[in-house]
């Protein structure tokens, strides 16, 4: 038996399924989702377009003769048009949080939410949760499904549960302390946030009550997790999900910690190249493309997630047999192009990170003064590293440059600014700001 | 005997020059001399002023990006070869000269310079056996 980090528990026995038993309960679980797609406007045509019917699904290879979906389809049939049941079954409504356009709705039965819930319970309780623990949960309440799918998890596992909600930082650390939170629940940054403010008051890792956090709902670096590891002396783990296809609960990390289990019991997943959409080998950066078998309200097929994340399906000594994906590198409308090489803005992260003593708050600049792009990212200096020799200084400014070519292949300018000068963020990151878009020039 | 410089990360845009100097001027203290050494994207700015602990945690207070570094003054004779006399001291010894600034009063025919050397104790070693003046921080700070 392997050494894990704490006691391997297993919420779900139905996340120890053997492979084969997993992929026949997958193909009876598609062959009703379809049938029950077919009350669905977007589907009925797709279906009779490709001669598809719920009795022709064999095995999980029909699976290609499934459309797929994207967030533009969901747009064309806002608010409700992707609907499976009466809308007097649904209980819940959530949405995107149209950082990109308008919102998209989501919608759940009462089943729905119970089996959101499960799967909550489920990466919760793999990260470590157990019932004796008080979880405070930063994450924002609304649409947004971060806060609800991880609140509901968690009670379902039985933790007490502070709902603080996001915002007010100094407010959140008075809660965690005063209340000794065991489980931190945020977005990785807003989490350095709070690190970075505990460690302005004073507070050193032994004093910070938190054992365990579980982030999601961005993109983040292994050495993100370190560094807030280090700072606050907790275990960090990872999860995943977007609302299109149910929220948080689609896959999250066991005791191993060596990618997110997909709970592929409820959830099919492909990896694709975005341009030709076929599939990419295992190991090999795609786009995730995930097929939600039993929601109710909203089922949804081959949804294109626009995250870019590997698969690993090596066997996980944790016994889940859930096959591994690994972090999302990146989100394929994200992804720059810096003369020609695709760039995320998680490499430049990456890079930061591997150069002690720069703190990860930083903003990408991407411009086309002349006829070649040109990337300048500001870093802000953590004042420990500020030295009174100019040469000292040249010479982070440098390793950073340096890093940055390393990791994700391009030159940019580094630019060292103050401390606390950068915008901060309760929720999700703005990393990015792109010239070129402005300028009509891409 | 060394004294205490107050060195700061200075941004290169308008205004960040001004705000330092007002919150050390509301506060009393003095700046005695100051040297910037800057690029295109920022700057480094060095004070030794009258009250360097007080002024270390003011600005360290107001949310600079500030350091305390040793240095050493300096007194050179202010005549031509003057500061050769005291750069030919290092010349052959392992002690280097980061960076060196003046201050605007002298004494005198004596100039009064700031230098900071990667290692200050072995540098005032090598100018007391030369004979060289080192200026004493009571001097620096309340002249």
């Amino acid at each position: 038996m392997a050494e894990f980090l704490f006691e391997n528990r297993i919420w779900d026995p139905a996340e120890t399924l053997p492979r084969n038993e997993l992929q026949a309960l997958q193909v009876h679980r598609l062959r009703d989702c379809v049938a029950r797609l077919a009350n669905v406007p977007f589907y009925r045509k797709a279906f009779a377009e490709g001669n598809v019917t719920a009795d022709r699904i064999r095995s999980l290879d029909d699976l290609k003769r499934l459309p797929l979906t994207t967030k533009a389809d969901l747009r064309e049939h806002y608010p409700l048009g992707f609907l499976a049941t009466p809308r007097s079954e649904i209980v819940r409504i959530h949405g995107s949080t149209g950082t990109t356009g308008k919102p998209t709705f989501v919608a759940y039965t009462r089943d729905d939410l119970a089996l959101w819930a499960n799967l909550c319970a489920r990466f919760l309780v793999a990260g470590g949760l157990r019932p004796d623990h008080m979880v405070h949960i930063a994450f924002g309440y609304g649409l947004f499904t971060g806060g609800f799918g991880l609140h509901y998890g968690a009670e379902l596992v039985g933790a007490a549960i502070v709902p603080a909600a996001a915002g007010n930082t100094e407010r959140q650390i008075v809660l965690i302390n005063d209340l000794q939170a065991d489980v931190l629940v945020c977005t990785p940054s807003y989490a350095l946030n709070i690190a970075e403010m505990m460690r302005a008051q004073g507070y050193t890792p032994d004093k910070i009550p938190l054992k365990f956090a579980h982030f999601g709902g961005e993109p983040w670096t292994e050495d993100m997790r370190l560094e807030i590891e280090r700072q606050m002396g907790l275990l960090a783990f990872n999860n995943y999900g977007l609302s299109e296809v149910i929220g948080p609960g689609v896959s999250g990390e066991c005791v191993v910690r060596n990618g997110m289990h997909i709970q592929e019991d409820h959830f099919l997943v492909e990896c694709i190249d975005p341009d030709t959409l076929e599939p990419v080998p295992y190991g090999e950066p795609g786009e995730l493309v995930l097929t939600a078998l039993t929601k109710q309200a909203m089922p949804i097929l081959r949804y294109r997630t626009r995250d870019i994340a590997r698969l690993d399906p090596t066997p996980c000594p944790c016994g889940r047999t859930g096959i591994r994906m690994g972090r999302v590198i990146g989100r394929s409308d994200d992804m720059l192009i810096i003369r020609g090489a695709n760039v995320f803005p998680s490499q430049i992260e990456e890079a930061l990170l591997r150069v002690e003593g720069t703190a990860p708050h930083y903003l990408i600049e991407v411009d086309r003064p002349g006829t070649l792009d040109e990337v300048t990212v500001r870093v802000e200096l953590r004042p420990e590293r500020f030295s009174d020799k100019m040469s000292q200084m040249h010479g982070l400014r440098e390793d950073i440059e340096r890093q940055i070519h390393v990791v994700a292949g391009i030159r940019a300018n580094v630019e060292l600014v103050a401390p606390q000068t950068l915008e901060r963020f309760i929720g999700k990151a703005k990393r990015v700001v792109d010239h070129r878009k402005e300028k009509g020039l891409i | 005997m060394k004294i205490h410089q107050l060195s700061l990360f200075l941004e290169n845009k308008p205004g960040q020059l001004t705000a330092p100097c007002r919150d050390l001027a509301d506060a009393g203290i003095d700046i005695r001399t100051l040297s910037l050494a800057d690029t295109q994207q920022f700057g480094i700015l060095r004070l030794i002023v009258s009250d360097w602990k007080r002024g270390y945690e003011l600005l360290r207070d107001k949310g600079y990006v500030v350091k305390d570094t040793e240095v050493v003054a300096i007194e050179v004779p202010d005549r031509p070869g003057g500061l050769l006399e005291v750069l030919k001291v290092f010349e052959k010894s392992a002690v280097n000269i980061e960076y060196m600034y003046a201050f605007t009063f002298g004494r005198g025919d004596k100039a009064v310079l700031i230098f900071r050397f990667d290692d200050p104790d072995a540098a005032i070693a090598l100018l007391n056996s030369a004979g060289i003046n080192v200026v004493g921080s009571v001097e620096v700070y309340n002249r």
